[in-house]
């Protein structure tokens, strides 16, 4: 399916409800999960998502919910998770890919670490707006939410399940995870009392956004 | 694929002598990372120089360049750890300890299971992958060989 019809697909307010729930969990997701976050009769939900699977935004699996097996265990469940890769439409076309992937090569072969780290911590200051402060944990997790990062609380920090510049990052990471730091730094410089430092892990945005210490109360 | 393990040998030109200031916050994050690195998953050896704890005083590719020398289950392994562990802090941190490398300056080629390899072996790999670009003989993450297509080309032993 061509990324414009699945991304039609989610027109439809249930169906987009399901993927966004789907989506932001990190896990496998049940049918019944599903519609009860979707607030929608299961049925509805299992249409839904089989229609999001069909498409490719979604992956179908199954799996004893119950953690029971053998005999008895009844038969599994179907579950969901997001899909990997991604979908994008832009018109008219355009191809930003192609090029951030161009000057990250470059870059890279140039050595332009810090150059490109400047640049994305002047950027996430200028990203702050005139109030010059993204406030507290919360306010930096909303923010980091509308920047598509996929925030989610952990231990008071904010761990970030998505990674905006995940093609680049894979292709060239200490060059696009330090430039992502610094953009986070340079974003979160005047908020009170939160600092970025870069934990990666399999899987998630290399960054973890914590209350930084020194200002603790 | 079992039977084989993912070799990793790479250069490092330093900006100034190890023992300087600028070269202080990696000599402290030596220890700590090569730890991680030992406790890794995937991980099955790395280079150390006799009674040292690490290979920073071997210099076998000139005066001012440090090597660094690792054996792994697979390439994802040693990924997720050069990638996805606190070690990418320190690869972030790179410009200000050592210079550009015009030419290669990671190999990465399949072993037998169980083999330590030399570091005239690792020299050789990365003299070919200057020479000749990626192969299964010698090549890169962005380039990346299976073992058994280095199987099928000869390319697993020297």
């Amino acid at each position: 399916m061509e990324d414009i019809d699945a991304i039609a697909l989610l027109q439809d307010p249930v169906r987009r409800r399901l993927y966004e729930y789907v989506a932001a969990q990190g896990r496998e997701v049940g049918r019944n999960e599903a519609a009860e976050a979707a607030g929608v009769q299961r049925t509805l939900a299992a249409f839904h998502l089989d229609k999001l699977a069909e498409a490719g935004l979604l992956e179908a699996g199954s799996r004893r919910l119950t953690g029971r097996s053998g005999p008895g265990a009844g038969r599994p469940a179907k579950v969901y998770r997001p899909a990997p890769g991604e979908r994008a439409v832009s018109l008219p076309a355009r191809d930003y890919r192609t090029a951030a992937g161009l000057l990250a090569e470059a870059a890279e072969a140039a050595g332009l670490d810090r150059e490109l780290q400047d640049a994305a911590r002047r950027r996430g200051r200028a990203l702050r707006g005139p109030a010059g402060s993204c406030g507290d944990i919360d306010a930096v997790a909303e923010l980091l939410a509308a920047r598509g990062y996929g925030p989610v609380r952990e231990d008071g920090a904010v761990r970030m399940r998505n990674c905006p510049f995940h093609a680049v990052a894979e292709d060239f990471p200490p060059l696009i995870c330090g430039m992502n730091l610094a953009l986070l730094e340079g974003l979160l410089e005047g908020s009170d009392g939160v600092r970025a430092r870069m934990d990666p892990r399999p899987g998630w945005c290399c960054v973890v956004a914590e209350p930084s210490k020194n200002n603790q109360n | 694929m079992t039977g084989h393990h993912l070799a990793q040998f790479n250069l490092a030109t330093l900006t100034a002598p190890l023992d300087s200031p600028a070269l202080a916050d990696f000599v402290a994050l030596l220890d700590p990372v090569n730890a991680l690195a030992d406790a890794a998953p995937g991980f099955v050896w790395r280079l150390t120089e006799e009674g040292e704890p690490d290979a920073t005083g071997l210099r076998p590719a000139g005066h001012d360049v440090i090597i660094n020398y690792s054996v792994w289950e697979s390439a994802e392994t040693l990924w997720d750890f050069v990638y996805r562990t606190p070690h990418l802090d320190t690869m972030r941190r790179r410009r200000e300890w050592f210079r550009r490398h015009a030419e290669a300056h990671l190999v990465l080629w399949w072993i037998p299971a169980g083999y330590t390899p030399t570091v005239e072996e690792a020299m050789e790999r990365l003299a070919h992958l200057r020479g000749h670009g990626p192969s299964p003989r010698a090549f890169t993450f962005a380039s990346a060989f299976t073992a058994r297509e280095a199987e099928d080309a000869e390319a697993v032993v020297s």
